[in-house]
């Protein structure tokens, strides 16, 4: 059996925040962590955590005050930040809590901005790819929609389809579910399912619902700044 | 600069609102900078072509004439009591050769050799003191457009014939066709025909010019073949100083330019420009801090925005340029209108005006404008765009 692609690795990952001053705080304690391509897996744990914080540095957005964090077998603390943002742009996708959609653009527009910052106009493959994603998301008709006419539920599904535009190898999700009700939040999991089956994308999402985290193939459990398990578990 | 462009075309779109004020503002500004300057451009245009309607450009004439004192002996100290020398009606030496030179030297049009001097006009029992003013015609009509001011009668100096001023011919009942005795003193005296009457519109010129032909007023003043000024048309009237400069240091002679004989009005034309460029300056100022503080709100508003696009790989140099060209856009836009507006200021200026003037429109002004606001508008977005590529993303998607 191949040996799994690894996508990501935490190798002492430690960050800490005020950081020379009387109340520097260190938040993550030198954490080691291994996600592969195919990984879809949740991050648990109780509120303050470092979850956040933690997905921050996983995404580029933040970075680490020690420790190293490997990305598709790039070191990345050493970066530039246009280095970070040209290999955030090419190879993460971001879910957020609140969907978080540009209001100036459509729906079909704000599946495609991760494309368009990073190439300019989109060619017609691009714009036939993003339109197959919002089918698979169910929101073909509403290419053209602003997306403050979307309910939540659907805002939050374009957002997902925004996220894979640019196919990446990771998608990052800070409790997509969060502010959906159970129904919609169950369709929205069940999407990330698909599209980690479908596009072999390592998905790692953030959640407190432990019902929804039984559906991951893994789970991380992260308590103050520390992973405290990891444990495998055959999809629910 | 695609994606760019389209996101800072959106922002604008999606905050309409804001954008239509800011753009009213900008407009105001441009208007009221192309308007004002065509305005007093057009008064100061005026004002020039008014006062060069009746004087060369360059007036040339004999040096005058300095008492010369010996020097004192080595080792002793010399008291001087100096009369000024009265200046006599003194001919330019060897003008027809000052003339041809003229001719050649580059700016300068016209060239015109005239003789003047002071007399007396007698009609019945009335005197005036009016001066004599002898002119080659033809090259005098280059300086000064004398055949405009006409007001009766034509323009004939040759032959012993006259032309008067419309003042002179009031207060000696000239009218055309009459007769004028001219006294220049010593028993120089001529009896010539009013040809025609003048108006120069200059009380002191309209009461006292009496133009003959170079030739009779040469024989009146006794300066046969001589002539004592000699005046000068250049191509770019605010270069008549460099040209006097230049004629008085190729001949020694003494050259005047308009500007040096009307320093006062140079000076109040000075200062006119410099209020219409502080006016332009403080407006543009205005114009500026409005786009600013316009996009630094946009900014705030935009925070989780900006965040997003960050988290999504826009680099900061993409956030940078969102901004900027809102501002160069806002700037353009508002400077088109403003620019258009102004233009139509004009027109309505010179429709329904007071008709004192015409203000020419200012072609080249507008583009001037409009680059001003477009400059403008990114200097003012530099602050503000600055501010926004350098949000961290994190706290950003935060941002409430």
């Amino acid at each position: 059996m191949p040996e799994p692609r690894e996508v990501l690795r935490l190798e002492g990952l430690r960050k800490s925040y005020n950081v020379g001053g009387r109340n520097e705080v260190e938040v993550l304690h030198g954490l080691d962590l291994r996600l592969d391509a195919a990984d879809f897996a949740a991050l648990v744990g109780p509120s303050g955590s470092g979850k956040s914080t933690l997905l921050n540095l996983i995404g580029l957005l933040d970075s680490p005050t020690d420790g190293e964090l490997y990305l598709l077998g790039q070191p990345t603390r050493a970066m530039d930040d246009e280095a970070r943002t040209a290999l955030r742009g090419r190879s993460i996708g971001f879910v957020f809590q609140f969907h978080h959609l540009i209001t100036a653009f459509t729906a079909l527009e704000n599946v495609l901005m991760p494309a368009m910052v990073a190439h300019g106009k989109p060619d017609a493959g691009t714009v036939a790819f993003a339109r197959s994603l919002l089918k698979d998301v169910g929101l073909e008709q509403y290419v053209d929609t602003p997306p403050d006419q979307l309910s939540g539920g659907q805002q939050q599904r374009v957002a997902i389809a925004r996220a894979l535009v640019t196919r990446p190898a990771l998608l990052l999700a800070d409790e997509p579910t969060g502010n959906l009700d159970t129904r919609t939040a169950a369709d929205v999991f069940a999407l990330l399912r698909r599209f980690n089956e479908q596009h072999g994308c390592a998905v790692l999402v953030v959640t407190h619902d432990p019902r929804l985290s039984e559906t991951c193939d893994r789970t991380i459990t992260l308590v103050d700044g520390k992973i405290v398990e990891d444990r495998e578990h055959p999809a629910g | 600069m695609w994606i760019e462009t389209t996101i800072a075309m959106r922002f604008l779109r999606q905050g309409r609102g804001q954008t239509l004020l800011i753009l009213f503002g900008i407009a105001v500004g441009v208007a009221v900078i192309v308007f004002v300057t065509a305005l007093i451009s057009g008064l100061q245009d005026n004002i020039i072509e008014r006062t060069l309607g009746t004087q060369a450009h360059v007036r040339v004439e004999a040096p005058r004439e300095v008492n010369l004192v010996a020097p004192s002996a080595p080792g002793t100290r010399q008291l001087l009591l100096e009369d000024k020398r009265a200046q006599a009606l003194r001919p330019i030496d060897n003008w027809i050769r000052v003339r041809d030179v003229l001719d050649t030297l580059p700016h300068i049009e016209a060239v015109s050799p005239v003789v003047s001097g002071p007399a007396f006009g007698r009609r019945g029992n009335a005197t005036q003191s009016v001066a004599l003013v002898g002119i080659d015609l033809a090259r005098y009509l280059q300086v000064i457009p004398l055949d405009e001011s006409m007001r009766d009668g034509r323009l004939d100096v040759g032959s012993g014939n006259a032309v008067v001023g419309s003042q002179l011919a009031e207060d000696l009942g000239l009218r055309t066709g009459g007769k004028l005795r001219l006294d220049a003193g010593d028993g120089r005296e001529a009896v010539v025909n009013v040809a025609g009457i003048f108006q120069l519109g200059v009380r002191e010129l309209d009461a006292r010019y009496v133009y003959l032909d170079l030739k009779q007023a040469q024989s009146l003043l006794a300066l046969p073949g001589g002539v004592t000024v000699i005046d000068v048309t250049v191509d770019e009237v605010f270069g008549a100083e460099a040209v006097a400069a230049r004629i008085r240091g190729l001949t020694g002679l003494q050259a005047e330019s308009w500007m040096e004989s009307n320093a006062q009005l140079m000076n109040a034309l000075t200062s006119q420009s410099l209020s219409t460029r502080m006016i332009s300056l403080f407006v543009a100022m205005s114009v500026a801090l409005g786009i600013a503080s316009v996009l630094a709100v946009s900014v705030t508003q935009r925070t989780r925005e900006i965040g997003i696009l960050r988290a999504m790989g826009t680099r900061r140099a993409q956030m940078l340029q969102v901004f900027l060209v809102q501002g160069a856009v806002l700037g353009l836009a508002g400077s088109v209108i403003g620019a258009l507006a102004g233009w139509g200021l004009i027109g309505a200026f010179n429709s329904f005006g007071p008709k004192l003037f015409h203000i020419p429109m200012p072609l080249a002004l507008i583009p001037a404008a409009m680059a001003l606001a477009t400059v403008a508008g990114v200097v003012a977005a530099a602050v503000p765009a600055s501010r926004a590529s350098r949000l961290s993303p994190v706290e950003a998607i935060r941002h409430a």
